[in-house]
């Protein structure tokens, strides 16, 4: 008989549109992060070490890279005979066949897998965070304290908290109420998006809110269980919590990463974080080149100065560039004296000689102010920037583009310029 | 490809100093974040051979720890796979591999058991790529019983190591020198070879019934009028590592863009285990020239014309040069580093001044180690 106490559901369906282009080609949970890692990297790796080795990774938006990056599982050693990794995305039935139209809801629609390992427990993930955290003991708390729920909360800045789902806890941590979003937040305890249901209330709560549209665990399910009476706790969390649901905050949980001892610490030992690498050639550094204040991947070739940078995998900077306070990711071509200020420059694009990003003064962007901002220059995946031109403040690149593009060979500041077609 | 692979990883020698004692030469890091039977594994995958036999007898712990998983080279599949054979104790043997030969013979099963029709035979402690497919044509087309690989204009070095040998217009060789006192050319085996699987069956067991242990002496030499030996010329890259020279100028090799470009950017390429460590990290005080870093390193010093390995970390104010920095080393503040091999997982103290005159100094120091 198959039988695992705990299992997980990773949501990795969602877009993550505030990530602009950097989510144009892939859903969220595969963008690279940190130099070689993509960020469903970090619950996968955090399930692992917990010894939850079951998970179901739910996809439905753009899910080719998710799928060739995860596999079979075999970086996370996720491979197994009974359990280890599954994608699971939306499937046609007989009646009633519909996409995942909320966390709730594709869960809900996964009931048969769930139910085929007899779990006791429902561990529910999104793939969108950076942070390492031990399940395992967010697992006996829920036991300890008898709960049927337990929802991991962090406490925030208390003139924050009106843009999270704020949890009010009496003294034995159990939730007595909850507010979505508050205006007049009356507690700082920030509700993390991970849950661990008994999976008896959960199928119960799923069954019979199946009607419900775009089925939400922080909307509807939890809700739900609170108005039957079940005992809600929450399971506070004090380390490292990045949501890189922004591009700020994504450049921001990057550069964290440069500092001397980082808050958040890739190098410790007991607590590795696993991806899929293809490339393992050592980096190369020329005699002109120099970096500080960086972190690099594999098979990177660097010709010229990087200060205060991500690099990602087989990446080439090419000589005289300066690249600063930038984010480059796996397979980027940066050409020659270049120079690059708080770009973020996806997979596999290409950047031609005599390129200036970010450049000049910060104008708002013109088309998406809410996504291009702080002053950051953003490239999508496979795009190519020609030869010699320069690009301000709180712009954005996709797309194969050439010299006719750029009048007087200039994108100003605020500036879009996405390119339909295929790349 | 209709054969299996068998390969030699069996020993280490003196011309290795200090550096044997850890290991096979086969389980030497190279490169940065390979050991170097990677090169003639990844050969092996990538020319589609499906079973491979390594054997090895010489303190195997790292070959082990390294071939601990197949799945890196590909080679966890149902049909196949990758075995590790060490000498065990039997009824009617208690032997250590008394040689090449030898080392086949007691482990003759895995030949008479596999259905290919070829063998390709090849050392494990070789720098270089090479299509097996090609030889086997090359092989066929000759009608050959053996193909030996071999290299014209190699570096003295190697020479001693599988024998020089003289071709005749149509590349049969008419002349086999081991270890030659006086090397009569310098067209060198690179202990490469093609065979048919029941031939070497035959030979072998042949070779034992006489006491005959050595496979380029009892098998090569002996046959070479016999048998019709042929020669493949290898063009590339290929380099033999049997000294700590050889093994300083091999890695140093890795510096050049040619090397680099021909190993790592070109179809096909070379696999070695994972190892999940994080991105090389760069803090400030580090200013790296013309050298190679592996993942999992933090540099907070200078380092020039180097190979630093994987997990390397180097102190403020250091100073490394011209060295070698195998796996796992701790370089604490203010040390310089100039001419060296230094061991894996060494820890150099505070202000330590290690540096080598002429040949590469190979520095191995147990210090305790305080890291967070």
């Amino acid at each position: 008989m198959i039988k695992k106490e705990m299992i997980a559901m990773l949501l990795a369906g969602g877009q993550g549109s505030r990530l602009g282009v950097l989510t144009s080609k892939v859903a969220k949970p595969a963008v690279a992060f940190g130099g070689k890692y993509r960020i469903i990297d970090f619950p996968l790796s955090n399930c692992i070490n917990s010894g939850v080795d079951t998970v179901g990774v739910l996809t439905q938006y753009q899910p080719l890279r998710l799928n060739s990056h995860i596999g079979i599982g075999i970086p996370w050693d996720l491979d197994r005979n009974i359990g280890g990794v599954s994608v699971l995305p939306p499937y046609e039935k007989s009646v009633n066949s519909e996409w995942y139209t909320g966390t709730a809801n594709a869960i809900y629609q996964n009931l048969e897998y769930m139910e085929s390992f007899n779990p006791e427990y429902i561990l529910i993930l999104s793939g969108d965070h950076i942070y390492k955290m031990d399940y395992e003991e967010m697992l006996n708390f829920h036991k300890e304290k008898g709960a049927e729920c337990t929802i991991a909360v962090m406490p925030v800045p208390i003139e924050e908290a009106s843009r999270f789902g704020i949890m009010i806890a009496d003294e034995e941590r159990r939730i007595t109420e909850f507010e979505e979003k508050p205006a007049q937040p009356r507690s700082n305890l920030a509700s993390m998006g991970i849950y661990i249901f008994n999976w008896k209330t959960l199928k119960e709560a799923l069954i019979a809110m199946a009607q419900q549209p775009a089925l939400d665990f922080g909307k509807h399910v939890i809700p739900y269980c609170h108005e039957k009476g079940a005992p809600l706790y929450a399971y506070e969390f004090t380390g490292y919590w990045k949501d890189v649901g922004t591009l700020h905050s994504y450049w921001e949980a990057n550069m964290e990463l440069i500092d001397i001892v980082p808050e958040f610490n890739l190098y410790e030992e007991y607590w590795k974080i696993y991806t899929k690498s293809d490339i393992l050639p050592p980096q190369y550094f020329s005699a002109e080149s120099r970096v500080e204040r960086c972190i690099i991947g594999e098979g990177t070739d660097i010709h010229g100065e990087v200060y205060n940078s991500v690099i990602g995998c087989g990446v080439t900077i090419g000589k005289g560039t300066v690249v600063r306070d930038s984010i480059i990711m796996n397979g980027t071509v940066t050409g020659e004296n270049c120079e690059l200020y708080k770009a973020i420059v996806a997979e596999n694009a290409e950047i031609q000689n005599y390129v200036k990003l970010g450049i000049g003064d910060e104008t708002q962007n013109d088309t998406a102010p809410h996504i291009y901002n702080h002053g950051l220059v953003t490239v999508g995946e496979k795009s190519v920037v020609p030869e010699g031109v320069t690009v301000g403040k709180n712009t954005v690149i996709s797309g194969v583009t050439d010299r006719s593009d750029y009048p007087d060979a200039y994108l100003a500041s605020g500036k879009t310029l996405i390119k339909a077609g295929e790349q | 490809m209709r054969a299996i692979g068998i390969i030699l990883a069996g020993g280490n020698n003196h011309r290795m100093r200090e550096l044997s004692q850890k290991r096979a030469i086969c389980a030497m890091p190279m490169a940065g974040s390979y050991r170097s039977i990677d090169f003639t594994l990844s050969n092996m995958a990538n020319s589609h051979i499906q079973k491979v036999a390594v054997f090895t007898q010489y303190n195997a712990r790292s070959l082990n720890e390294h071939l601990s998983s197949s799945k890196w080279w590909d080679f966890g599949r149902k049909q196949g796979g990758l075995f590790v054979f060490t000498p065990v104790v039997t009824a009617d043997n208690t032997n250590w591999y008394r040689g090449t030969a030898d080392a086949i013979y007691q482990n003759l099963d895995f030949l008479k058991k596999s259905h290919e029709p070829y063998v390709v035979i090849a050392n494990g402690d070789m720098i270089y790529k090479l299509d097996f497919n090609k030889v086997l044509e090359y092989h066929i087309d000759k009608k050959a019983d053996i193909t030996v690989v071999y290299k014209e204009h190699a570096e003295t070095a190697n020479m001693e190591r599988f024998g020089t040998i003289t071709l005749d217009e149509d590349s049969r060789i008419v002349d086999y020198d081991e270890k030659p006192l006086e090397a009569k050319g310098d067209t060198v085996s690179c202990g490469i070879y093609i065979i048919r699987r029941r031939q070497l069956i035959d030979i072998i067991e042949k070779c034992a019934e006489e006491d005959r242990y050595d496979f380029v002496k009892d098998v090569l030499i002996r046959y070479k009028d016999q048998k019709r030996i042929y020669g493949y010329k290898l063009d590339e890259y290929w380099r033999n590592i049997a000294s700590v020279e050889d093994y300083y100028s091999t890695n140093m090799d890795f510096l050049k863009p040619e090397v680099r470009d021909y190993f790592f950017k070109q179809y096909p390429d070379i696999y070695s285990k994972v190892d999940d460590l994080p991105p090389a990290k760069y803090n400030p005080g580090a200013r790296i020239c013309n050298s190679l870093v592996a993942s999992g390193s933090i540099v907070n010093g200078v380092v020039e014309n180097s190979v630093l390995f994987k997990k390397t970390y180097v102190g403020n104010n250091c100073t490394i040069k011209n060295s070698i920095i195998l796996n796992d080393v701790y370089i604490a503040d203010n040390s310089v580093i100039e001419n060296c091999i230094v061991e894996s997982r060494s820890t150099i103290k505070e202000g330590s001044v290690l540096k080598g005159e002429g040949a590469p100094r190979i520095v191995i120091e147990r210090n305790d180690r305080f890291v967070m």
